[in-house]
């Protein structure tokens, strides 16, 4: 049995030990002697990092290597990191119990926003410098990726290298760098050189930033040799024969995705012009229903788990999704496994298959319409109409369902009042068809229709990165027009209107799109003791705000400010293959009001033809 | 087909909740791929029932989880051990899977006793000599007074009649205890030794203890006035295919012979 990097002493006098223990089913054990040790990093608590695919396909993909080891390492909660810094313990990772600042690699996934103040409580737990400037030969290189990287600038001061795109393509490659680098004795920088070559790695430290008086960016250049002008995002064109966990880890504690999942596509062919998602991961690329039947077979037998989750942007654009479906539900029934179906459209289909698999009393339909008014649905290219969702409702009603669940966004460009009071009048409809549809003997009790908006941020490489944001004031503003609304109702009874922090919002949108000067602002936050900033309990603005203005940085800047089209962006050097161009005619097509069809449909040329697959050439197969 | 599976929980895995145990082997069940009896309605729950809850940093050599097959079991006691282990994490193994009568009480309605070996962490210590002295002259009392705080007063309660055996291993610097256990009056071994120390009017540390579970035991007669380890309340099995294998003798038998005579 395996020495614990923690003595029984802490370990009982913290909340949930068995998060730093390690040792679950499935977990890889080697002997770490003489293997290139890479510490993969989920900048959360165990229980989240968990639940994430990404972390499971790098993970089970490294160790299939003999000569790699790699091990796992998540943010200790608040009262053991108090218990660490008294105490001098250094971050150690979950299989080895061993530190990560001995490892070759620190890999974090960069997954929100709001997990940046954590990303440096693990370099600083780990006693690893927080400025890749300060680190030696005798530290890890730490490696950042994920969807937060696609604007890696204001972490740019904290790692050293930066994976654009997707894990599985271009990870040992790097490695094989490394070990080249290592065994001819070469230096840190030596290896950073050649990191620089490789497709899709990106090393801040070899770029110059230059700003104009106004504050914008001037020019970004690099100041070495080996650094290329644009960096191209990393894409898995074949995802049927890739890699995929057969056996997944199983933790011994309650994880928020509990489950097996089952990664059908990548990428989504609706292009909403709010979706970062949408445009990063194109072009959609589909896994075959047999890769995916024989993995979900594969992973539930090696987990025992209860429940297998489809996942995807956007489930029912899966071309083979009833093959798929009637495979599981018919694998399932037998296993006494459960089904979960999240984002799929509500239509017959789709209301047959929830129907055979959940309580239908318990469970409640979801629509995101995003926008209470069609005008603002077509602004966003969100193409679900209100006969659409009035339809599938009034389906579901009948077939027994008395609960729904809609999702809106304040605060999207050009929003009028009357979008505004749309979402509750849309919600009013909704209700409304409940009491049409359903006679009064077979109601199950009054319809509950619930109605959650958040706030909307504009994120870089989506059409709306020239949009200004709305500042916290206008945000509750939008709210309590709305949650007025709802009140005056005639169906108000069965309606229920919340509506998201504004605070998060705002500091989102100064990370989303911020600058290598809002690194200092993380910093300065962090120092104030900023951690947890996703846990509304741990959440504290003012730590943020005394950040802003001890560093002397302006969040009008980064959120308010209307960019003009001929700004440089601070993350124009990455090459997403979506071009700037696409994302600018879309902008003016949702001023405009007009929408764009999806990839199935017809193609707009946006650029993501140039990976060589996907949706792209599926009509020419 | 009642199972009865006894389990040993050792090392790392002590940090592991008694409710993350419960979910840890309806998993591990399913990767055995027996086939297990689930609970009718529209989301089956595997039918599965813990002897009794062991708290999070003890170790044990003696829990107990029960289960139910749909079939008789094609494989035999031993495979059936062998299958499940398997599918264990470390510090988890099954010890024995044995078959119960139709009519048996799931294990929780019936526990009655628990043994454990209790000896202190590593620096908290104290000198074994005088411990020893003081400690034999506590297990020679008649009655070992407490004081419950209840939610209006304080009350005082003799457990000495709810300590069945206690003694100490002098080679293994340990305490054995046999203590009552189940709903009605169930008895840490912490709170003993605690009482000890407040008689010599000293605090015990909560941390200062490493307690293993060794078994469990049930009331194997309607009046509870007899109990066995609950592992003797089932039978070895040979699995369907060999018929001519030996049975053991259980406990099994003798309740039913004890009924028979009664």
């Amino acid at each position: 049995m395996k020495k614990l990097a923690l003595n029984d002493e802490i370990l009982l006098s913290i909340q949930q030990p068995a998060r730093y223990i390690g040792g679950e089913v499935n977990e890889c054990i080697k002997d770490p002697e003489g293997k290139l040790r890479f510490a993969f990093c989920f900048p959360d608590v165990y229980e989240i990092g968990m639940s994430h695919l990404g972390i499971q396909i790098l993970y089970d993909m490294l160790n299939q290597k003999d000569d790699v080891y790699c091990e796992r390492v998540y943010s200790p909660w608040t009262d053991l990191d108090a218990i660490m810094r008294e105490k001098q313990i250094p971050l150690f990772t979950l299989e080895t119990q061993s530190p990560v600042k001995d490892f070759d690699f620190l890999g974090i996934t960069i997954q929100y926003e709001m997990c940046y103040t954590n990303i440096l409580q693990v370099l600083d737990l780990s006693q690893i410098p927080l400025h890749a400037c300060d680190r030696t030969d005798e530290h890890p290189i730490v490696i950042g990726g994920g969807p937060c990287a696609y604007n890696p600038e204001p972490l740019a001061d904290f790692f050293d290298l930066f994976y654009m795109g997707e894990g599985e393509t271009v990870y040992f490659d790097l490695l094989d760098a490394y070990k080249k680098n290592k065994a001819n004795g070469g230096s840190r920088y030596a290896f950073l050189e050649m990191a620089a070559e490789i497709p899709g790695i990106y090393v801040p430290s070899f770029y110059d930033v230059r700003y104009k008086e106004d504050g914008t960016i001037l020019s970004f250049t690099p100041n070495n040799p080996h650094a290329k002008e644009k960096i191209v995002k990393q894409v898995v064109m074949d995802m049927s024969h890739t890699y995929y966990p057969d056996k997944p880890l199983v933790p011994f504690i309650k994880v928020t995705q509990d489950r097996v999942v089952l990664e059908i596509q990548r990428g989504c062919i609706r292009g909403c012009r709010f979706c970062q998602a949408g445009m990063v991961y194109r072009p959609v690329r589909e896994r075959s229903v047999e890769f995916l039947k024989k993995q979900a077979k594969k992973m539930l037998e090696s987990t025992g788990q209860e429940e297998i989750s489809l996942s995807s942007l956007s489930s029912s654009d899966y071309t083979k999704l009833p093959e798929l479906v009637n495979f599981l539900l018919e694998e399932c029934k037998a296993k006494k496994v459960n089904i979960s179906l999240p984002s799929l459209r509500i239509d017959a289909f789709s209301l047959d298959v929830m129907n055979k698999i959940q309580d239908i009393r318990k469970s409640s339909l979801t629509f995101a319409p995003e926008a209470g008014s069609q005008r603002l649905r077509d602004v966003i290219n969100k193409g679900l109409t209100e006969e659409e969702i009035l339809s599938g409702a009034a389906e579901a009603f009948r077939g027994g369902w008395n609960k729904v669940k809609l999702y809106f966004m304040l605060g999207l460009p050009t929003e009028t009042v009357e979008d505004m009071e749309g979402i509750a009048e849309l919600s009013n409809k909704i209700a409304a068809v409940y009491y049409d549809e359903v006679p009064k003997e077979k109601r199950n009790g009054r319809c509950l229709i619930t109605a959650s908006s958040s706030f909307f941020v504009p994120k870089p490489f989506t059409p709306f990165q020239w949009a200004k944001q709305c500042t916290k004031e206008e945000f509750l503003e939008r709210a309590y027009i709305v949650k007025n609304k709802v009140i005056h109702m005639l169906n108000h009874k069965s309606l229920k209107y919340n509506w998201h922090e504004a605070d998060v919002t705002v500091l989102e949108g100064v990370l989303a799109r911020g600058d290598r000067r809002v690194g200092a602002v993380i910093e300065a936050a962090y120092r104030n003791g900023a951690l947890y900033d996703s846990w509304s309990d741990s959440f504290h603005n003012e730590y943020w705000m005394d950040a802003f203005e001890s560093c002397g940085v302006d969040i009008g800047f980064y959120t308010t400010r209307e960019r003009s089209l001929d700004e440089i962006f601070p993350w124009d050097f990455i090459d997403i293959g979506v071009s700037k161009e696409f994302l600018k005619r879309e902008w003016k097509h949702a001023i405009e009001g007009t929408v764009t069809p999806n990839c199935r449909e017809r193609c707009s040329g946006c650029g993501a033809m140039t990976f060589g697959g996907g949706v792209c050439f599926e009509a020419k197969n | 087909m009642k199972l009865r599976i006894k389990f040993s929980k050792q090392g790392n895995v002590k940090f592991v909740g008694h409710l993350d145990v419960m979910r840890y082997f309806q998993k591990a069940i399913r990767r055995a791929n027996l086939p297990v009896r689930y609970s009718e309605g529209f989301s089956p729950h595997m039918v599965m029932s813990f002897a009794s809850p062991l708290g999070v940093g003890l170790l044990s050599n003696g829990e107990y989880v029960d289960i139910e097959l749909t079939e008789p079991s094609k494989l035999s006691s031993d495979e059936l051990c062998a299958c499940l282990n398997a599918a264990m994490a470390q510090g988890f193994e099954v010890k024995s899977v044995r078959e119960l009568p139709d009519t048996a009480k799931n294990a929780m309605s019936i526990v009655a006793a628990a043994d454990y070996k209790v000896w202190f962490r590593e620096g908290y210590e104290p000198c074994w000599e005088t411990f020893c002295e003081e400690f034999q002259t506590f297990c020679n009392r008649p009655a070992i007074l407490i004081t419950k705080a209840t939610k209006r007063n304080k009350i005082e309660l003799d457990i000495r009649p709810l300590i069945y055996a206690m003694h100490l291993n002098k080679e293994e610097h340990s305490v054995f205890m046999q203590l009552s256990s189940g709903s009605a009056d169930n008895l840490k071994p912490e709170l003993v030794l605690g009482a000890f120390y407040k008689e010599k009017g000293e605090e015990l540390s909560p941390l200062a203890l490493i307690v293993e579970r060794e078994e469990v035991y049930g009331f194997t007669d309607k009046e509870k006035t007899q109990f066995a380890a609950l592992e003797s309340f089932g039978r070895v099995f040979p699995g369907v295919a060999k018929e001519n294998a030996v049975q053991e003798n259980t406990a099994q038998e003798s309740i039913a012979k004890r009924e028979a005579e009664a």
